[in-house]
């Protein structure tokens, strides 16, 4: 704990001095960020009696430190973040999300450092989004991100913008603790992780994407070559465990190609969204769509209200016999609508259902301002299961209402 | 200098467009005559024209929104726009406050006749989204403001009647009633006060779908830039019909700063400030 608590002095003593010297240089800095403190109530016990019963706490902090200088031409960006969490340890982390420097010329940027980089059009499900791993313990959704460490070289032309990564360094999923919620009923080996590749987290991963805007489309399609961020999982003995054999599930990483397309076409107050990917790697090759559209009704209920309508379709050619083929043949539909009030209330729900089995989940989330720098984010999940096969059915009992309260500085 | 004169041009080919579209239209009823039409368009052309050639600008804006309360809440927004003399301008607005929305941008590349191009950036999500543009009516973050209120003026985007000449704060005014030709406008039309001397917008009336009075917007503390624009530091939108009101300052205008058309793109969207 004395070690722990010195470097940390250490560490922190460290980072002012450099955000000192920063400061003499660059002529533009800024700090600002936000704390939250986030409350989860599970009406039923979970199915594995180690789970935490009904009610987890959590409090997190992401702040954000920036640095331009030639007339914002370079800047740094350092963003930490950290969650404690009282009952589940995994869940209890921090991850640097970005620490990137930009140097930006007329038709060209160049980014290096810890960042993210999102790619897609849709809402339901991010399927060509391929850079960042998921950030699997703080949130299960899957739009949670860790930082990636990567050299980004970005070229603006007429016929479009290309984008070329290199991607040293990967990084493991993080997955729910022994205590959390919201997990498969076998928990999984952060320990004894297995790679394809020889290099292991080591490997130098590549990508190459171009997007462009044609009129009402915009498109976008890539290449990327390098560590799946998707983990396989296997059941096995762990033997570390003392006194008694467990079932864990071990995490191995293939190497794989990936192509993938994300169009979206915004035709007055339609957007249709489509992306598609085709993934090979040691074990499987397949093919995977998500494609909808979003419609808006501008004042309704004789009100300054929007109304957005979306529905999305799901599929994968992988099918329902294959564990990792969550969204093998799913329909999402969602509604969102927008007060457009002084304190932009905003309610958003969405369903999303299984066509080949007995799946289905809810989500609403309604969050609003109060005052100037205090926003309230009320959701609530609920999942049902009733067939073996579906992911869904680990969480069948996990369905929580989640309460936080961030204050942004 | 070529440019300014083509666009000079092609807005008068719209303008005589426009007017035989009107005229033809009051052969039907006895509304607006074509020669207070036609005066109406010349003294809006002339607005226009005497705000050409600004190149492009920067500038911060405060936006103040009361209720009938009296409860306040503010926006800090910076505007970037470069103007395009065959096209409509490009803007980039990059929110600062409230703090939740701290980061976010848009960009938009706006077009005289038609949709314009919009995309937003939500910095949470380090996404890029291409919008809708045909939310003209609603609210801007939750303000008096409409979207279409705060987009650049446009000849084409009206038909025009002269209506009279008022005296409004010690200064002669010419009274435009300007038709807005897309149909998602939220209004039947707005009554323009231009002052006489430099054509500067003093205030407008705007009118919601049924006609009825809706918002009044008045401009204050105009001041001069490059020896030819003018800019208001100050604006007001009251809500007759909600008791609401938004309040604008503006400040730090700046105009020829260098900006380039690589400056409005998906990747300066991104990293914008």
């Amino acid at each position: 704990m004395g070690k722990f608590l010195t470097r940390l002095c250490v560490s922190i003593l460290s980072f002012i001095s450099i955000v000192a010297a920063f400061n003499i240089a660059a002529n533009e800095f800024e700090v600002s960020g936000k704390v939250a403190i986030e409350q989860r109530y599970f009406p039923e016990i979970g199915q594995n009696n180690e789970q935490l019963s009904h009610r987890q706490s959590s409090v997190a902090l992401e702040a954000e430190f920036f640095w331009g200088w030639n007339n914002g031409s370079d800047t740094l960006t350092f963003k930490p973040f950290y969650r404690f969490d009282e009952q589940d340890d995994e869940r209890t982390h921090g991850d640097i999300r970005e620490l990137s420097y930009i140097h930006a010329s007329d038709d060209w940027e160049f980014r290096a450092g810890i960042r993210r980089e999102f790619w897609g059009v849709t809402e339901f499900q991010h399927l060509v989004d391929v850079i960042n791993q998921t950030d699997g313990v703080e949130d299960f959704d899957g739009e949670d991100k860790l930082g990636q460490l990567m050299v980004n070289f970005s070229i603006v032309k007429e016929w479009g913008i290309v984008d070329v990564f290199l991607l040293p360094g990967f990084r493991h999923r993080e997955f729910t603790g022994q205590a959390g919620r919201l997990r498969a009923a076998f928990l999984v080996d952060d320990t004894n992780i297995s790679y394809q590749s020889s290099a292991e987290q080591q490997h130098l991963d590549f990508a190459l994407r171009w997007s462009h805007t044609l009129g009402d489309f915009d498109i976008g399609s890539y290449w990327f070559h390098g560590t799946n961020r998707d983990p396989y999982l296997t059941p096995t003995i762990n033997t570390l465990v003392q006194g008694s054999e467990q079932f864990v599930l071990q995490q191995h990483y293939s190497q794989m190609d990936q192509f993938g397309v994300d169009v979206q076409a915004t035709l007055a107050d339609w957007l249709w969204k489509f992306e598609a990917i085709y993934r090979t790697d040691e074990f499987d090759d397949y093919w995977a769509m998500q494609g909808g559209f979003e419609y808006s009704f501008i004042g309704v209920f004789d009100s300054n209200a929007d109304l957005g309508i979306l529905l999305e379709y799901g599929w994968d050619s992988r099918g329902e016999g294959n564990i990792a083929a969550t969204v093998q043949n799913d329909l999402f539909f969602g509604g969102r609508i927008a007060f457009n009030d002084m304190q932009s209330s905003e309610v958003l729900f969405g369903i999303g259902a299984d066509l080949d089995h007995n799946a289905f989940s809810v989500l609403v989330e309604a969050n609003r301002r109060f005052g100037e720098n205090f926003k309230v984010n009320f959701d609530v999940r609920l999942f049902q299961s009733t067939d073996e096969k579906d992911a869904l059915t680990t969480i069948k009992d996990d369905d929580h209402m989640q309460l936080s309260v961030e204050w942004y500085f | 200098m070529n440019t300014t004169a083509s666009k000079i041009g092609f807005n008068s080919a719209i303008a005589g467009a426009l007017l035989a579209i009107a005229s033809s239209n009051t052969l039907a009823d006895s509304g607006p005559s074509t020669a207070t039409q036609q005066r109406g368009l010349e003294i809006s052309i002339t607005a226009k024209q005497r705000d050409i050639g600004w190149v492009d600008s920067t500038s911060d804006m405060l936006m103040t929104l009361r209720n009938k309360q009296g409860q306040e809440s503010t926006r800090a927004i910076k505007i970037k726009s470069l103007e395009l003399l065959d096209d409509g301008d490009k803007s980039l607005t990059i929110f600062n406050k409230p703090r939740d929305v701290k980061g976010t941008a848009f960009l938009s590349f706006s077009h005289p006749v038609g949709n314009d191009d919009q995309w937003l950036y939500l910095p949470a999500l380090k996404r890029v989204k291409r919008i809708s543009s045909r939310n003209k009516s609603g609210p801007f973050m939750g303000s008096e403001f409409a979207f279409e209120d705060l987009s650049s003026f446009e000849i084409e985007k009206y038909s025009y009647n002269f209506i009279g000449e008022e005296k409004l704060n010690n200064m002669e005014t010419y009274m435009i009633e300007q038709f807005p030709v897309d149909e998602n406008s939220g209004y039947t039309r707005r009554i323009v006060w231009l002052d006489k001397v430099e054509y500067r917008v003093q205030k407008i009336d705007f009118y919601d779908r049924k006609n009825a009075l809706l918002k009044t917007l008045t401009y204050q503390d105009y001041k001069q830039y490059l020896n030819k624009f003018w800019r208001a530091d100050h604006a007001q939108m009251i809500n007759h019909q909600s008791g609401k009101s938004t309040e604008l300052h503006w400040k730090n205008y700046a105009f020829e700063t260098g900006l380039k058309d690589t400056d409005f793109n998906r990747n300066t969207l991104k990293r914008v400030r």
